[in-house]
């Protein structure tokens, strides 16, 4: 891995908990029937997001909107080799997904290639009614053709640049910060 | 499947019907043999890829007396242990449309081998160190000029028995019939499995106790090999387990001294012993004759025969 | 990007114990899923009813013959025994011609398994250069190159120097070492177990002690180097007994069964039949039954057929002429179902286990002989229960020496699944 140098903290604490609040808000507003929506957070770092919004929708409005975990590792279109390890899953995903309205979510969209692999995973659970993206960072540079329907901010980024999100229940602090490759 | 591999597979009643035959073609007073054409027209193959010119000539000249006619083949040098294939040789026997094939080699179990794959009779003359059935069958024939039955005698088996074909080919014949049977010989050429081929056998190492009140002795060849392949210590097997005058004083005074030859005189058997009044040896070779032409007359000549 | 789903079969995982009526979701080499009614688009689906789904079961023991015995069997052939047989990984033994003593050779099986065969090939390298039992081989490059273990097989190293130096070398590269134990000078060339059918038939004979002897001294240098060490094909009661109070003793042992050890006594034999005939010999039923015990009692880790083929010309002649070995892929699971499992002495899981993740933990595949999310695409579909009678003329190898051609069994092999791919199909 090459160096890095922070360049800019883009997000505070209190900055990304407004924004999960604000998200809350529209994913409440835009959904017909709470009863069919379910959150499903990409591992790692859509897992804090997913469980984040639940827990506000639920003292919000008092309801349980199920959450659940999805691996992307074996979905991979980089995976060549079988190594001596092996290759861990660890999607956890306790209720149907048939016909429910499934809220795909993700720390940072960038080139879609890890939604792509997300949504091959998921319709292997089976078919959802529909799938829609939240994503706190957009920061460009698409390859494929996926777009977020609920976004936290808009970054322009170039690619020497790398967004990097921590989450306290991974990283024991909550920031977001754009760091640059160095050679 | 017709033909003689062994004893082991043979009925008592199959035995007695070839010793009680063999008995008419002994020879006559004056030394002449009876004479048949039962088998003209016959060809029979003697296939010997150990060299034994006593066995063979034996076959040769019992199928001659039968009226049929014999070829021998040989292997070309087979000296020290093991002949060419037995799959070279399958070709030209098979051409040669036999009616019978004699075989002995080296390896056990290679007349099985053959007769897997021919139709023909096949009659063993000794494989390896699994069986030389008509030996078996011409040593009772010996015993039996002798005494009125085979029941009941205490026979002695002296010598390498592990390594001998001669040996375990009397040890099924001679149980079947209820001898009380002694095998003896040094430690490492006298395994203890070989006292459990066959019902009513015992081992023991000692020659004295072997040799005491028996009917028949029967000394085996101990080869030079066996010393070099630490068997034995050498120069100790005479002086431990060969034949002499005064062992013949523990045996019964009728006892039958035999051996199936060739004889290594001051190895297993002192001169005085093979050439003594108690020495069978020469009637051995007589009834060699005699018992495989009633083997041939029997697979050849229409009796209907299984023999294992 | 090609998946393939195996619903409704009865899925048993040796390494976490799962038995149960299951559907498995695999995509290109892995399993993506384990779970209960699973869906998936556009995948390949095998209806797996009735069936046991069990992890690739592995033959650690298995002579491919090639380079050099192409006449015998080849990398491809051999691949395809296996395969038909239920096999989805093998370890080929390295006496070949040359010998797989150092790198290039070992990089030569592996291309060539890569471009013909349809299982997973796993290398084994020699001990000693040419399994000459003097030199050390190339250890260290041939683990590199690929090799999952060493061993002389088809000799034992019978020099106990050399044996510990092999020992000592191969424990810093944490691989395995097996040794073919039989004391040459014990066993002297005998063509089958020394007893009383060897007696019987005038046949020369091998003794197990030949066998003990050497277990016997390669677990004491055990101790002494602290090696990883493994038995190949025990035949032997006292073999068993001395590999148990090793592992008793906490030394990093282990162990295979042939099928045909476990079905078969030196008294079974067809008299002077070749396709009786291999190294160690088929013992004593007193051996024969210690086996099963052992297999019943955790002491073995492993079945292992040491697959031997060898040309009809050459098994078609006298006893003592033949060379040793038999095959044994595809008659495997059937022999092993019909001595194991329908007798009652193991259960089921237990077998599935001894052809999978035995083997697996001894050759350290973390990726296989395991069924679960993560774990490599190779699984093994048997019917335990299918009554058929085997036919050696319709056998996938080159060779047809087998002891078991006529017999009839219950239970066999249905698919073989290679990587995410149905390679072998009944």
């Amino acid at each position: 891995m090459s160096e890095t140098r922070e360049k800019a903290q883009l997000m505070s604490a209190s900055e990304i908990e407004r924004t999960l609040v604000r998200l809350a808000h529209e994913v409440l507003e835009r959904s017909d029937d709470l009863d069919r929506v379910a959150f499903i957070g990409i591992r790692r770092r859509g897992v804090p997001i997913a469980q984040r919004l639940a827990a506000r929708i639920n003292s919000l409005e008092a309801r349980d909107i199920p959450v659940g975990i999805l691996d992307i590792t074996l979905y991979r279109d980089d995976l060549t080799t079988i190594s001596n390890q092996p290759v861990l899953n660890a999607t956890e995903i306790s209720f149907p997904v048939a016909g429910k309205d499934i809220i795909l979510m993700d720390d940072v969209l960038y080139t879609g290639r890890t939604v792509r692999a997300a949504l091959d995973a998921l319709f292997d659970h089976g078919r959802p009614a529909r799938v829609q993206l939240l994503v706190l960072i957009d920061r460009g540079h698409r390859e494929l053709p996926i777009e977020a329907r609920f976004v936290g901010r808009a970054v322009q980024t170039t690619d020497r640049e790398i967004i990097e999100v921590k989450f306290k229940e991974i990283d024991q602090v909550d920031k977001v910060l754009l760091v640059e490759k160095v050679d | 499947m017709a033909g003689l591999l062994g004893i082991e597979g043979l009925e008592r009643s199959e035995i007695e019907a070839i010793l009680n035959r063999a008995r008419d073609f002994q020879p006559f007073e004056n030394h002449t043999y009876k004479r048949l054409d039962v088998l003209k027209g016959k060809l029979i193959v003697n296939l010997f890829f150990e060299a034994s010119t006593r066995t063979r000539t034996s076959f040769e000249i019992a199928a001659k007396r039968l009226g049929a006619d014999a070829v021998s083949i040989t292997a070309a040098g087979s000296s020290v242990s093991k002949g060419e294939s037995l799959v070279d040789t399958l070709n030209t026997l098979a051409a040669m449309h036999p009616d019978a094939i004699v075989m002995r080699h080296a390896a056990s179990g290679a007349p099985h081998f053959l007769a897997r794959h021919l139709a023909t009779p096949i009659i063993n003359a000794g494989d390896g160190t699994h069986e030389h059935p008509t030996q078996a069958l011409l040593d009772a024939r010996t015993i039996l000029d002798q005494r009125p039955s085979l029941e009941g005698l205490r026979v002695a088996i002296i010598g390498d028995i592990a390594h001998s074909r001669v040996a375990r080919s009397n040890i099924h014949l001679l149980s079947k019939f209820g001898v009380d049977l002694v095998l003896c010989g040094p430690a490492s050429l006298a395994p203890p499995e070989l006292a459990r081929i066959a019902p009513g056998v015992r081992i023991t190492y000692d020659m004295r106790e072997a040799i005491r009140d028996a009917d028949v002795i029967m000394m085996l060849r101990v080869q030079l090999e066996r010393q070099h392949e630490a068997f034995f210590p050498g120069g100790e097997y005479f002086q431990f387990y060969g034949l002499r005058l005064e062992h013949l004083d523990l045996a019964r005074p009728d006892v039958l001294v035999m051996h199936p030859g060739p004889i290594n005189r001051g190895r297993e058997i002192s001169s005085e012993v093979a050439d003594s009044q108690k020495s069978v040896i020469l009637s051995q070779v007589e009834n060699g004759v005699a018992v495989r032409m009633a083997v041939l007359e029997r697979i050849l000549g229409g009796h209907g025969k299984t023999a294992d | 990007m090609a998946k393939l789903l195996i619903k409704n079969g009865r899925v048993m995982d040796p390494e976490t114990g799962h038995d149960q009526v299951a559907d498995i979701l695999i995509r290109d080499r892995y399993v993506v899923r384990v779970g209960q009614n699973l869906h998936a688009i556009a995948a390949t689906l095998f209806d797996a009813t009735g069936l046991v789904v069990a992890p690739g079961f592995i033959d650690m023991h298995v002579h491919l013959r090639e380079p050099g015995f192409e006449h015998a069997e080849t990398i491809e052939t051999g691949s395809r025994a296996a395969a038909g047989g239920g096999f989805t990984s093998v370890c080929a033994m390295p006496n070949t011609q040359p010998v797989n003593d150092d790198a290039t050779v070992t990089r030569y099986v592996l291309e060539r398994a890569a471009r013909s065969a349809v299982v997973n090939v796993f290398p084994i390298g020699a001990i000693t250069k040419n399994s000459a039992g003097q030199e050390l081989a190339a250890i260290g490059s041939m683990k590199n190159a690929g090799a999952v273990a060493i061993s002389d097989d088809g000799k034992p190293v019978m020099n106990s120097r050399v044996m510990r130096r092999a020992m000592e070398f191969a424990r810093v590269f944490d691989l395995p070492v097996i040794d073919h134990c039989e004391d040459l000078e014990l066993s002297a060339g005998g063509d089958m177990h020394e007893g009383l059918e060897s007696t019987r038939l005038g046949l020369k004979g091998s003794p197990g002690c030949a066998e003990d002897v050497m277990v016997a001294r390669d677990l004491l240098l055990v101790e002494v180097t602290g090696a990883r060490y493994h038995t190949a094909h025990v035949s032997t009661r006292r073999s068993l007994e001395l590999i148990r109070e090793a592992k008793a003793r906490g030394l990093p042992v282990s162990c295979e069964v042939t099928p045909h050890h476990l079905a078969l006594a030196d008294a079974d034999m067809i008299p002077y039949d070749s396709n009786y005939k291999m190294r160690p010999p088929l013992r004593s039923r007193q051996d024969v039954a210690a086996l099963a015990d052992g297999v019943a009692a955790g002491v073995v880790d492993a079945i292992a057929t040491d697959h031997a083929p060898h040309p009809g010309s050459e098994k078609m002649q006298e006893f003592e002429r033949c060379p040793h070995g038999v095959i044994g892929l595809e008659t495997a699971l059937a022999v092993a179902l019909q001595v194991l499992v329908h007798s009652g002495r193991i259960p089921l899981m237990r077998l599935v286990e001894l052809f999978t993740l035995g083997p697996a933990r001894i050759l350290g595949l973390a990726s296989r002989g395991r069924l679960s999310a993560g774990m490599a695409a190779d699984v093994t579909i048997f019917d335990p229960d299918v009554e058929w009678t085997y036919d050696v003329n319709r056998s996938l190898c080159k060779a047809r020496n087998s002891p078991f051609d006529g017999r009839k069994f219950r239970g066999a092999p249905v698919a073989t699944v290679v990587g995410g791919r149905i390679v072998w199909q009944r």
